[in-house]
């Protein structure tokens, strides 16, 4: 491969990811590198205004404190992410975004975004943190201003340059490797800090749908793990790493509930009508004291349902049609009524159209009319995605003045939202404990990272040491997939079928099952066991050692090949993390069967993990949960 | 099929700089056969369907098909993007229901490609060590929120 050629780029600060974090990043870093004289690069391995999560658009911003209305506080806040989280949470990470939050929102609507407004001029609220939106060009008017920012501050960005490893220097961090997907280039990019916000990860476990639909997941297929084993290969403590996320959407095309539940008011059902969230609620005491918080939690929602599903009362119903029609019973006459029907049924088809495409293909394809019959809902597949209500991630630096004298040797050193390793940031789905981000509030730990790690810019104004070396050997094992397949190409006549290589498609498939039938996955209805969990890292372990038998036939197929290494990564980490953990603490996301009870005596406690490249082991760390806002659990 | 390109339509995206599909697809999907100028969707299974190759596509050459394995045929989604706003036609498979059509507004006060970051709100600090994030406290409000915050909270 000797015709790849290698560009190297040396710059200040090296941001990671063209998503909602790493524009809300881009745009921050960009305001601060311009008055100390700093270069900021960002990478992207799409195109910034349509990459990330968001890249289809969104209905709703999940995350709006509101803090100027006096309604809510930010202690208000975090008691809701704690709760919904059974516990396990970092209140200093989750209180440092809730306070900036609003004034992201605040900037998007300037940039053009359209939030929803009643007569008054209020925001119109979907749910107590949510606010309305026409979001289909929400990313696009994120990654112009992030653009537009670093244009302003003589930045740079890279799109289509996907990024495999970082590089080091010792225990820092000084840069990131990657290669083009469009020309034969290899990219080296030297950097005094490098900020992590690549997304989670999806397609680790196997998705209900194989054909077609493979790719229909809640959360986009393109979001492959990248943040996790940048962050777990340069050495850093991870966290939550069992933290998987099951959101429950209607069936099969994922569309979101929340406008249903919230705005509508609507109610889910088993097949014989009966609320499950009524019928089952006795079970909620075996997991207080979060059983009886309110809102309930998400995973006990999920619980409550799976519940009936395993009982066979299925299919579960979203039911939609009650809802409308008990809105429309309420308006005082019937011209009235028709006319709140009218504006209904286009939020609901908006709802889809502007995050989940799919969902109205589906509801066409099925004649739902959704104010005549009921559709359905269930699990998705599990994700790993540290902004929503999972929580993994690399384990960072809080903010220095909102530490208590007990948690400040815990949870602060040197720089917010820096890993374990020295100049490397971590931002969205990438760090983890500060569950409940979403898009609004990626952003904003985007930017608060990124204030941080320019400070750190200052701070350690030294050139990275990137020996060549090290780039030669990465260069080598980066583009090893793209040799092994010519090496060996002619060796059969069907490409596909070759006993010298494997292609990332079947790498992936045998990831997916060996995460589905041991470590809880759809098939085996979320449920595992240490026995399981054993025999699944025995099966991983051959899997590990076939990754040095990848083979790639283009950049195309060389992302994948490194995708799927990436969700490797990550499988491993949530494997070690399930089996570390010996309770059952998320019902509605895993069950562990040998340990079926909520065990707060010894596991109100984060279970972390560090990888160490050199000897190819993991350190798991059990380390104490510490609530700033003096709550005891 | 997730995305396809209708043959006829497809252009290649010649008299542009670079091919619309392409440039957009976040999962890398949409390629050019150079053979043919006509784009295709190389891996349908790892679709999104996204709709972001329909939204860019110059020529309109771009639609979805639901995916075979669970969407039942004869049903459409198509949407016109323009620059303030979309309108998008729902065609259901059965004939009895009429098929709908919406117009959703996409940006607002802003144009296109002029959305500015700096200098919206004062920033209150300029010391890198603050939590004062740019534009703060100023941005933390808005004008008919009661409680003015003067610094960025704490709890």
């Amino acid at each position: 491969m000797s015709d790849f050629e290698v560009r190297v780029v040396e710059t200040d600060l090296l941001i990671c990811g063209g998503g909602m974090a790493a524009c809300g990043a881009a745009v921050e870093a960009a305001w601060w590198a311009r008055q100390h004289g700093l270069k900021v690069t960002l990478v992207d391995k799409a195109a910034m205004e349509r990459s990330g999560a968001v890249a289809m658009g969104l209905s709703a911003i999940n995350m709006y404190l509101d803090l100027n209305s006096g309604d809510n506080t930010l202690k208000d806040y975090v008691d809701y992410v704690r709760n919904d989280l059974m516990g396990i949470v970092r209140e200093d990470l989750v209180a440092n975004i809730a306070r900036h939050v609003d004034s992201t929102v605040h900037l998007f609507e300037k940039w053009g975004l359209p939030i929803w407004k009643d007569q008054e001029g209020h925001y119109v609220h979907e749910g107590r943190w949510q606010l309305m939106i026409n979001g289909e060009s929400y990313k696009i008017i994120v990654a112009e201003a992030a653009k537009n920012a670093l244009a302003e501050a003589g930045g740079q960005y890279f799109e289509r340059v996907f990024i495999t490893h970082p590089l080091m220097d010792g225990d820092r961090c000084v840069g990131a490797i990657g290669f083009s997907i469009r020309e034969n280039k290899i990219y080296v990019f030297k950097a005094k800090a490098t900020l992590v916000a690549m997304g989670g990860a999806v397609h680790v476990f196997k998705p209900r749908s194989t054909g077609e639909g493979f790719g229909r997941s809640w959360y986009p297929p393109f979001n492959s793990g990248a943040s996790a084993f940048f962050t777990i290969y340069a050495g850093a403590e991870m966290t939550c790493q069992e933290v998987r996320f099951i959101p429950v959407r209607f069936k099969d095309a994922y569309g979101p509930v929340g406008a249903w539940f919230l705005l509508f008011k609507a109610i889910a059902t088993n097949a014989a009508g009966q609320d499950y969230m009524v019928e089952n609620a006795a079970e909620l005491d075996k997991w207080d004291p979060y059983g009886h918080v309110k809102p309930v939690p998400a995973n006990l929602r999920n619980w409550l349902m799976m519940l009936d599903v395993m009982d066979g009362k299925g299919p579960i119903y979203m039911q939609t049609a009650d809802a409308i029609k008990r809105i429309a019973e309420q308006s005082p006459d019937e011209k009235t009524a028709k006319k709140k029907l009218k504006e209904l049924e286009a939020e609901a088809w908006e709802d889809f159209l502007d995050m989940t495409i799919s969902q109205a293909i589906l509801w066409a394809a099925t004649d739902v009319e959704p104010e005549v019959k009921p559709s359905e809902i269930m699990a998705c597949d599990p994700y790993f995605i540290g902004s929503h209500s999972g929580a993994s991630g690399a384990w960072v630096s809080g903010p220095p003045d909102l530490q208590t004298d007990a948690t400040r040797s815990e949870y602060f050193w040197d720089y917010a939202n820096m890993t374990t390793v020295g100049g490397l940031f971590a931002a969205g789905d990438a760090s983890g404990a500060s569950s409940h981000k979403f898009s609004s509030g990626s952003f904003t730990e985007g930017r608060i990272a990124a204030k941080s790690a320019v400070s750190y810019v200052v701070d350690h104004p030294a050139a990275p040491v990137v020996e060549p070396a090290q780039i030669e050997a990465l260069k080598a094992e980066i583009l090893k997939p793209l040799a092994t397949f010519q090496a060996h190409r002619e060796h059969t006549t069907d490409p596909d079928v070759n006993p010298n290589y494997i292609r990332p498609r079947q790498f992936m498939y045998r990831l997916q099952k060996i995460m589905d039938e041991y470590a809880g996955g759809v098939s085996s209805q979320f449920k595992t066991s240490g026995k399981l969990l054993e025999k699944g890292m025995e099966l991983l372990g051959y899997l590990r050692a076939d990754a040095d038998l990848l083979a790639a036939e283009n950049a195309h197929e060389l992302m994948r090949c490194w995708e799927n290494v990436h969700r490797m990564y990550q499988a491993d980490a949530h494997m070690r993390a399930l089996l570390f953990r010996e309770e059952t603490r998320w019902p509605g996301y895993y069950f562990r069967a040998d340990k079926p009870d909520l065990d707060n005596k010894d596991w109100l406690a984060f279970c972390n993990c560090a990888y160490d490249r050199q000897s190819g082991s993991w350190t798991m760390i059990k380390r104490p949960v510490k609530y700033i806002t003096g709550d005891s659990p | 099929m997730p995305s396809f390109v209708i043959a006829s339509k497809c252009d290649g995206c010649k008299a542009l700089d670079k091919t619309a599909c392409q440039y957009i697809c976040p999962n890398d999907l949409m390629v050019l056969n150079p053979q043919t100028m006509k784009a295709y969707n190389r891996d349908p299974s790892m679709c999104w369907e996204c709709f972001n190759c329909v939204k860019i596509c110059p020529t309109q050459a771009i639609e979805v098909r639901g995916y075979a394995d669970f969407v039942p045929l004869g049903a459409s989604v198509t949407a016109m993007r323009s620059s303030e706003d979309i309108l998008w036609t729902v065609q259901f498979r059965g004939k009895g229901i009429r098929p709908k059509r919406f117009k959703f507004p996409t940006r607002r006060g802003v144009q296109e490609g002029k959305a500015q970051p700096f200098d919206l709100y004062p920033t209150g600090s300029d010391d890198l060590k603050s939590p004062t994030l740019m534009g703060e406290p100023a941005a933390l409000n808005t004008e008919i929120g009661p409680i003015k915050l003067d610094k960025v909270p704490t709890l």
